[in-house]
């Protein structure tokens, strides 16, 4: 990909994500939050599934149930760690940096960087992506905030079918082998049929362990496996 | 507790992953497991993301105009159509199906 290209992807993430940080920003309004309090959610949090986890506990709850809030917040941020995990190898040296990349490593930046084919394209990816999401996201949150209620629902504007297919296209250049292509249908299936019956977050953490078992038992091995990423 | 209070414990708690991943010792990463593990770790959660993103709303299995804006957006990207493109053609083909009432 050339580096046009992937400052294009970035952009076009940064400007995606940032989107739905309307909505993230009016329903966080309606749940009870003053607009700071919107805002530290969006600039210290920095990860849309664990802010949209800790204002639906606490829209539902109320103050009683902060902690619970904190914990689904916290359960569905562990994918961050993960991501960081396999983004040390890829951007370092990082020295200084670390906390800064680590603040920025969250679904969308991990994303565009794997799905670059070299080294530099990776970390430009990893930097310009994880920047334009948290100036848009944070500028769209204040934005979405001060709109209050009114745009409260993003399904009238799709912006809930657009953070799906973000997804479905940072999924798709990994779908190239077998492999990968098992364990995105079996998570995809688990969380979908496991969120009518477990709390918010619960479903994807527990998606994910279908990588740990065919991953682990390198189980659905395909013939070809030079290079696979 | 206070609600702010709360919005600093929340972001320290999800910040110590992200900070975490990366003090993990070098040798563990060399590992082929670990780096294939960790690979398709991110195929499983951006998978399930999806996937309760297009197919479920709060607690509840919801089929509705997500999923033929979903399949639009995989027949682009089948034609390698850019991310933009992608994400601007799913929303404006479930806001479209919604005006028809979907």
């Amino acid at each position: 990909m050339a580096r046009r290209q992937v400052d294009t992807m970035s952009l076009g993430v940064g400007i995606a994500t940032g989107l739905y940080g309307i909505s993230f920003g009016a329903l966080s309004v309606s749940a009870g939050l003053d607009i700071w309090q919107t805002q530290l959610l969006s600039l210290l949090m920095f990860s849309g599934g664990s802010q949209f986890a800790f204002i639906g506990v606490v829209a539902s709850g109320g103050l009683a149930s902060l902690p619970a809030a904190i914990a689904s917040a916290w359960m569905l941020g562990v994918r961050n760690g993960f991501y960081a995990l396999q983004m040390k190898p890829l951007l370092e040296p990082l020295g200084f940096k670390t906390p800064v990349a680590a603040q920025l490593t969250i679904d969308e930046s991990t994303g565009v960087a794997t799905a670059q084919a070299n080294s530099a394209e990776t970390k430009r990816g990893f930097w310009l992506t994880g920047a334009a999401v948290f100036v848009f996201w944070n500028s769209l949150t204040f934005a979405g905030a001060l709109l209050g209620s009114a745009l409260a629902d993003p399904s009238v504007y799709g912006l809930d079918a657009a953070a799906a297919a973000a997804f479905l296209a940072l999924l798709w250049p990994r779908l190239k082998q077998r492999q990968p292509l098992i364990v995105a249908a079996a998570a995809a299936f688990i969380a979908v049929v496991l969120t009518p019956v477990l709390p918010s977050g619960v479903p994807i953490l527990l998606a994910a362990v279908t990588a740990l078992v065919i991953g682990g038992l390198n189980l659905f091995k395909s013939t070809t496996q030079a290079g696979d990423r | 507790m206070t609600l702010t209070i709360a919005i600093l414990l929340a972001s320290a708690a999800v910040y110590s992953w992200k900070f975490f991943g990366y003090l993990v010792p070098e040798q563990f990463l060399e590992k082929p497991l670990v780096s294939k593990v960790a690979a398709l770790l991110t195929v499983a959660l951006l998978s399930a993301l999806m996937a309760t993103q297009a197919l479920t709303k709060g607690s509840e299995i919801q089929l509705d105009a997500r999923v033929p804006s979903l399949l639009v957006a995989a027949v682009l990207l089948r034609f390698k159509a850019p991310f933009l493109v992608v994400v601007l053609a799913a929303a404006g083909v479930a806001a479209l199906l919604r005006v028809f009432g979907f």
